[in-house]
């Protein structure tokens, strides 16, 4: 199941008028062909992440029902419901991170601030997601918040590493 | 035409035809578990593969067109061991309670599972996990038992126009959910059962009331009353395996008397009070310059809709109660009085080809005695399970009537059941009571008939009454548009949630894929009201003599104030609500 989404939503006016132009101006120049998923790049360009809140405007403007536009949203990864903490941690989880055991420090992480991977901590502290490759592997398993790179990371290591972050 | 040869069995079909139909023409059948004709065309379970001469790999045979020359084999080893394979991967991530599932015996995935001689657990591995949602009075959905096919999610697009439920994330996390995977309580769902309807395995259900009414009927101090709805003797025989189109009534009072319910009534009988106010509140409005078109308030999935969809309509939606909410308010009332009972002792059991009864039965405003007017709902489904139950051989019945005085009813009441029944039925006694002389034929053939959209415009006695009826919520979408724009001028229109009326409700027999690609539900049951009507000796609703004696004896006139407390309701706008 997934989480539901108990952080505030914090869109201003100025972002829903500018929504609002892009959609219309999307309907125009692509007919019906793609119109969903062009509507949420827009949508996440413009909030960073896809609220309810905005999936409901899309889903007005296109004519759409709001489990349409959610089925939408949840199959692609590049869409994300949830906003990016201030503390964004990524986990490698690419092949030599993974070997050497980078999917227990994620599942750690997961479990320590109560998230799933591409989801956010309520008080907008910490966002959490997997990436692909970073390109050091000789430090694997990495992990990084931020611009902060943590190498050779261990699960019972995690709880001092965000410690430093509270 | 295109030649083409199955099984090397030569054949001609029309051009566009699939190899599914191609095959059906020479006596072959393919089997489907995703294809819903007309309405889900995906290709997405393969189920249904085949193999054609020269083609790559398997194709699916619902959605691929045959080719002059084309040489398909339906049926080789190649192909049985890939529909075996593709039913072990659904069965390796089903919640397997076959044994006392509510769809075992007629579930579309055990019996292609049966045929083909499936290993149920020959792949072994994660499995799903989702919790029931049972949030509300009328539908439960159980992920852990559906097959992705997306019928249900066709079936509330295209044909309801509501889409309240989609496909959403993906891969192993894929399952169908409401928007922003909300408890189904949360979404503008209109509760009309068609999902239910053509759900191939369990994981579409309604909220059963079986055991409720059971305790109902072994509670001594209770007086169990129960009536079925019009479309309900419909289709009942098909549960004991009679064919479609059968008119099980008499079988079925016998076998509400042997379960034991007190008073066998009818809901036919609230059609006909129904009737007698909504003919007398279109005539008011006519007169009194009410707001037009009006639109009948029988369906209670067609009322969610317009309180979720189309708010600023509610004044033109009739205030009368539905039949099922009448007679269970004049039960409580009228008939607790005349025979002296307490109303809080007195249990009203509404069995009904719908699922939105069952939500219908809970709204506010709706319990006229100080008492819920409708105690319990059951669906046709349920009342045959309970029939079952109890060891009824529910085909060797003989045929008996209902009890008096609410049980009495007229051809008009029996039509309720089919789209344009309920026109019908009210331009009978509007008719008569503008003209004041009986009508030379009661017949009012342009309304009857499965198409979606009916229009017709009749003079009576100088009154223009035009009326146009609807069923399915995507033809009921395009009157609305209409209506709101002002482009017709329609005085009374009649709206049936259910493409076909309640005789295809979601509360109905379910009746598997293949079956609905033979038969066409709507047509074949409404044929059964309409013979019954045709055969009735007392054919309008002012007629019923059960009626009168209301009227006389409680009521007073239609419309009057009694009436109003008793069988008119009220209506929210759902859609402002939060």
């Amino acid at each position: 199941m997934a989480k539901k989404i108990d952080v505030p939503f914090n869109g201003t006016k100025e972002q829903e008028a500018k929504l609002r132009a892009a959609l219309a101006e999307l309907k125009e120049t692509h007919g019906d062909n793609g119109l969903m998923i062009a509507a949420l790049q827009k949508a996440q360009e413009i909030y960073g992440y896809l609220p309810e809140q905005v999936q409901h405007i899309i889903a007005e403007e296109l004519d759409a029902s709001p489990a349409e536009v959610y089925g939408v949203a949840t199959f692609y990864a590049q869409f994300s419901l949830f906003p990016k903490g201030q503390y964004k941690i990524g986990v490698c989880l690419g092949t030599a991170c993974y070997v050497k055991g980078s999917g227990d420090v994620y599942k750690k992480l997961c479990d320590t601030l109560h998230i799933e991977g591409g989801q956010c901590t309520d008080d907008l502290k910490f966002s959490l997601d997997a990436t692909r490759c970073i390109g050091c592997c000789g430090l694997a398993p990495v992990m990084t918040i931020n611009d902060d790179v943590y190498g050779k990371v261990t699960p019972d290591q995690i709880e001092g590493i965000l410690a430093k972050y509270n | 035409m295109v030649h083409l040869k199955i099984n090397n069995i030569p054949v001609e079909v029309p051009e566009g035809s699939t190899i599914l139909e191609a095959a059906k023409a020479v006596g072959i059948n393919i089997p489907t578990l995703c294809y819903l004709k007309d309405i889900n065309e995906i290709g997405a379970c393969r189920i249904c593969v085949c193999e054609v001469k020269g083609a790559r790999s398997l194709v699916a045979a619902c959605v691929y067109p045959v080719n002059e020359g084309m040489e398909v084999f339906t049926n080789t080893e190649k192909v049985r061991k890939s529909r075996k394979t593709t039913l072990e991967l659904l069965l390796s991530n089903h919640k397997k309670e076959c044994l006392s599932c509510i769809r075992s015996t007629n579930c579309e995935l055990q019996k292609l599972s049966n045929e083909y001689g499936c290993d149920e657990n020959r792949f072994v591995g994660a499995k799903s996990e989702y919790e029931e949602d049972n949030s509300t009075s009328y539908l439960v959905r159980d992920n852990e038992k559906c097959i992705l096919c997306r019928r249900c999610v066709a079936v509330c697009k295209s044909v309801q126009q509501v889409a309240v439920i989609a496909p959403v994330r993906r891969g192993f996390n894929t399952h169908i959910a409401t928007a922003f995977d909300a408890d189904l309580a949360e979404a503008p769902c209109v509760a009309c059962g068609q999902c239910v309807a053509v759900c191939p395995t369990g994981a579409l259900h309604e909220r059963e009331e079986i055991d409720n009414v059971r305790d109902a009927i072994n509670d001594p101090s209770k007086v169990v009353v129960v009536a079925a709805a019009p479309a309900v003797r419909a289709a009942i025989g098909e549960e004991f395996g009679n064919p479609i189109g059968t008119n099980a009534e008499g079988k079925m009072f016998t076998a509400m008397r042997m379960l034991g319910f007190d008073k066998i009534f009818d809901v036919n009988f609230g059609a006909d009070l129904t009737i007698m106010e909504e003919a007398h509140e279109l005539l008011h409005r006519v007169k009194h310059g009410g707001t037009l078109p009006m639109f009948t308030s029988c369906s209670p999935g067609w009322i969610r809709y317009i309180e979720y969809y189309y708010p600023e309509l509610i004044p033109n939606l009739s205030s009368c109660k539905s039949p099922m909410q009448m007679f269970g308010a004049t039960v409580k009332t009228y008939w607790a009085q005349k025979e002296g009972i307490d109303p809080k002792n007195i249990y009203v059991v509404g069995v009904m080809p719908c699922t939105a009864k069952k939500f219908e039965r809970t709204r506010e405003h709706e319990n006229a005695s100080g008492y819920p007017d409708i105690d319990a709902v059951l669906t046709t489904r349920e009342l045959a399970k309970m029939i079952k139950t109890s060891g009824i051989l529910f085909n060797e019945l003989p045929d008996t009537s209902f009890d008096d005085p609410l049980g009495q009813f007229t051809g008009a009441g029996v039509i309720f059941g089919a789209t344009g029944g309920v026109m019908e039925a009210a331009l009978r006694t509007a008719a008569e009571e503008l003209t004041g002389k009986p009508l030379e034929s009661v017949d009012f053939k342009e309304v009857r008939g499965i198409e979606g959209i009916k229009e017709a415009e009749y003079d009576l006695n100088g009154v223009k009454v035009k009326v146009a009826v609807a069923s399915g919520l995507t033809n009921a979408k395009q009157l609305c548009e209409k209506i709101k724009k002002g482009e017709c001028d329609y005085t009374f229109v009649e709206v049936m949630c259910c493409p076909g009326g309640c005789v295809n409700g979601g509360g109905q027999p379910i009746q598997s894929a293949f079956t609905r690609r033979q038969v066409d539900l709507r047509a074949a049951r409404a044929k059964a009201l309409y013979d019954e009507d045709a055969s009735s000796k007392i054919r309008k609703s002012h007629e019923n003599p059960a009626i009168h004696t209301l009227y006389k004896e409680f009521f007073g006139e239609p419309g009057s104030y009694v009436a109003h407390e008793i069988l008119h309701t009220s209506y929210v706008d759902r859609k402002h609500k939060n």
